[in-house]
């Protein structure tokens, strides 16, 4: 007897999961509106020098506090420079500090992870204590506390806040490895004698990635509100270098002469940390459909 | 229950102990002379070599950590080196005025989180769910410390209605008090009711659609109290493990909005800290919101297992 496929809607079997995944990413409009938006800021970050009308740090005193205009758009701060061109510009600290503390966390939190599950044992126990202990450390006391500890600074900033999303990450791996480990398929490799470092790198990190890839645009989000907030208290992007944060902590003292100053960076902030979480979760829809 | 005591306990102690350790080691992680970096600029030599006396710099690490955490089991926290008062203190000062904060920030997202979930997956797909889901991504997604700042402009630089900082003690007035708290325990309140939001929301859908609830139904219950009575009581269930986890998110949003809206609470105390290298008040702070995540989570789990009959056994 033979089954039309299409007749009980696996029309897709065979296809790749990842071509799979993409499909019905394509198909979410709010993710691919959040994709549009991650990748209008990331040219944005990168295109900065060409499309920032003007230089960032150059002050005019005769500029202090003007309103939007044509010539300045989104106005200037209390040092007269062009606020636009400021917004533009500080794209580079927030998607960088998005990416690079997110990759540290990744770097630590996977191995980590991986061993403690397969391994499992005394090791895995000890490190799941520790990662208990970091848990519960409020996400940006903890933060604070090590860019305080480190120096202000935004290189600081970032390993601060990759340290501390390194336990979400590790338990989250671990605990998928634990899954993994017990299917068949991981049984048979290891019974055809694979070692392993083989079965955690081959077979094991390939299955647990959509979890972790997911996990990762959302912690990107996490990531770039954490370095605004720092930058905002003065522990992330130092002055004059522009960042959103520390121009909102500037427009702070301004707000019923210049309120213009205290919305632009905020909504730079607000709409790239909404199109991640919106593409994280049109990922998470995408290469889980149980969820 | 005494062996879940038992049991949830042993899980603790392991957990403190490494808390213990970080929130030591972060006095390793100042580049350099530690002594140096804690006397500030002035670099005075005698103040140094205090220092040097005081934390027992020269001893080994084990021997300086063994001592540190006996002062810490005997209530001595350190003192802080700007003002000179003993860290436990200054704690103990600012935890009313951030436990207030929180307190009210909870109430606010109780009553916007768990509404609009338990409509939400009344209606699901529904326009008051499509609502619901926007109000949480916003939740979600704006920094708080920006929302402070707009709240500010509008109600207090436009409006002229609330005070734009400072904070006034119950004891002075309660109106007074309400008015300093009700900007910032809004904006701590809506990451909170975003979160109580999305998992009121999923609980309460998972529980529609069990056996009980279709017999309730099928019993001739009105739908109100087939929903209120039978399905929300172990929908809440899930919602308390996270409300003692939400305390962390709510400490770390303390931290910028006491700084937006200049509340004297615990928040403001380990900023001002930071800026004034006042590392044993940093490591006190640190070390107290740590110690009170762990034991509100402990209670969340006693109250979870008293409030569900089949995990009492």
């Amino acid at each position: 007897m033979t089954v039309d496929t299409a007749d009980i809607g696996f029309a897709e079997l065979g296809e790749r999961p990842w071509r799979l995944a993409l499909c019905r990413l394509a198909r979410r409009r709010a993710a691919l509106f959040g994709l549009a938006v991650v990748v209008f800021f990331v040219v944005l970050a990168l295109a900065a020098p060409l499309i920032a009308p003007f230089d960032p740090l150059a002050t005019d005193w005769r500029l202090v506090r003007k309103p939007p205009s044509l010539l300045h758009l989104f106005g200037t701060d209390d040092l007269g420079r062009d606020v636009l061109s400021r917004v533009i510009w500080g794209a580079r600290a927030s998607l960088m500090a998005g990416l690079v503390s997110v990759s540290i966390a990744l770097a630590v939190a996977v191995p980590l992870g991986l061993a403690s599950g397969y391994l499992g044992g005394f090791i895995d126990g000890v490190l799941m204590r520790i990662i208990d202990a970091m848990l519960a450390i409020p996400f940006l006391v903890l933060a604070i506390a090590l860019a305080a500890f480190l120096g202000p600074s935004l290189i600081n900033a970032m390993i601060a806040i990759g340290i501390v999303q390194t336990p979400i990450f590790t338990r989250l791996t671990r605990g998928q490895a634990l899954a993994v480990k017990q299917e068949d398929y991981i049984e048979a490799a290891r019974a055809v004698g694979n070692p392993d470092r083989r079965i955690l790198l081959r077979h094991i990190l390939p299955n647990i990635l959509p979890p972790i890839l997911v996990q990762a645009t959302l912690a990107i989000a996490a990531a770039i509100i954490a370095e605004a907030g720092l930058s905002f208290l003065g522990l992330g992007q130092q002055p004059p270098t522009p960042s959103w944060g520390s121009m909102l902590n500037t427009a702070r003292n301004f707000l019923s002469q210049a309120p213009w100053m205290a919305v632009w960076p905020g909504l730079a902030i607000f709409s790239l940390v909404l199109s991640f979480n919106l593409l994280g979760d049109g990922l998470r829809d995408a290469l889980d459909p149980r969820a | 229950m005494t062996a879940f005591l038992l049991r949830r306990l042993a899980l603790v102690l392991p957990t403190l102990f490494f808390v213990s350790i970080i929130v030591f080691g972060l006095q390793q992680l100042l580049p350099g002379d530690a002594a140096l970096a804690m006397a500030g600029e002035e670099r005075d030599p005698t103040v140094i070599a205090f220092l040097r006396q005081k934390y027992h710099l020269e001893d080994p690490l084990p021997v300086r950590y063994g001592l540190w955490v006996k002062g810490v089991l005997s209530g001595d926290l350190g003192e802080s080196i700007r003002i000179k008062r003993p860290v436990r203190d200054l704690v103990l000062e600012k935890l009313p005025v951030t436990a207030e904060l929180a307190a009210l920030a909870v109430v606010i997202a109780l009553s916007i989180g768990l509404p609009m979930g338990i409509l939400a997956a009344v209606k699901t797909n529904s326009a008051v769910d499509y609502a619901a889901t926007m109000t949480a991504l916003w939740g979600r997604s704006i920094p708080n410390f920006w929302l402070g700042i707009l709240l500010i402009l509008l109600f207090s630089v436009q409006m002229g209605l609330l005070p734009a900082s400072g904070f006034v003690s119950p004891v002075e007035g309660l109106s007074r008090n309400l008015s300093t708290l009700i900007m910032p325990a809004f904006v701590l309140g809506n990451a909170g009711a975003a979160l109580i939001m999305r998992r009121t929301r999923s609980a309460m859908l998972e529980v529609l659609s069990a056996d009980y609830v279709r017999t309730a139904r099928a019993k001739g219950l009105s739908e109100t109290r087939v929903v209120l009575h039978h399905a929300l009581r172990n929908a809440l269930l899930p919602v308390i493990t996270l409300g003692a986890l939400e305390f962390g998110e709510l400490l770390s949003g303390a931290v910028l909005t006491e700084q937006v809206f200049t509340i004297p609470g615990f928040g403001k105390l380990i900023v001002d800290a930071v800026f004034n290298r006042d590392y044993a008040v940093v490591q006190g702070v640190v070390l107290c919101t740590a110690l009170a995540f762990v034991l509100l989570n402990l209670l969340a789990d006693l109250a979870y297992m008293l409030v569900n009959p089949r995990l009492r056994g």
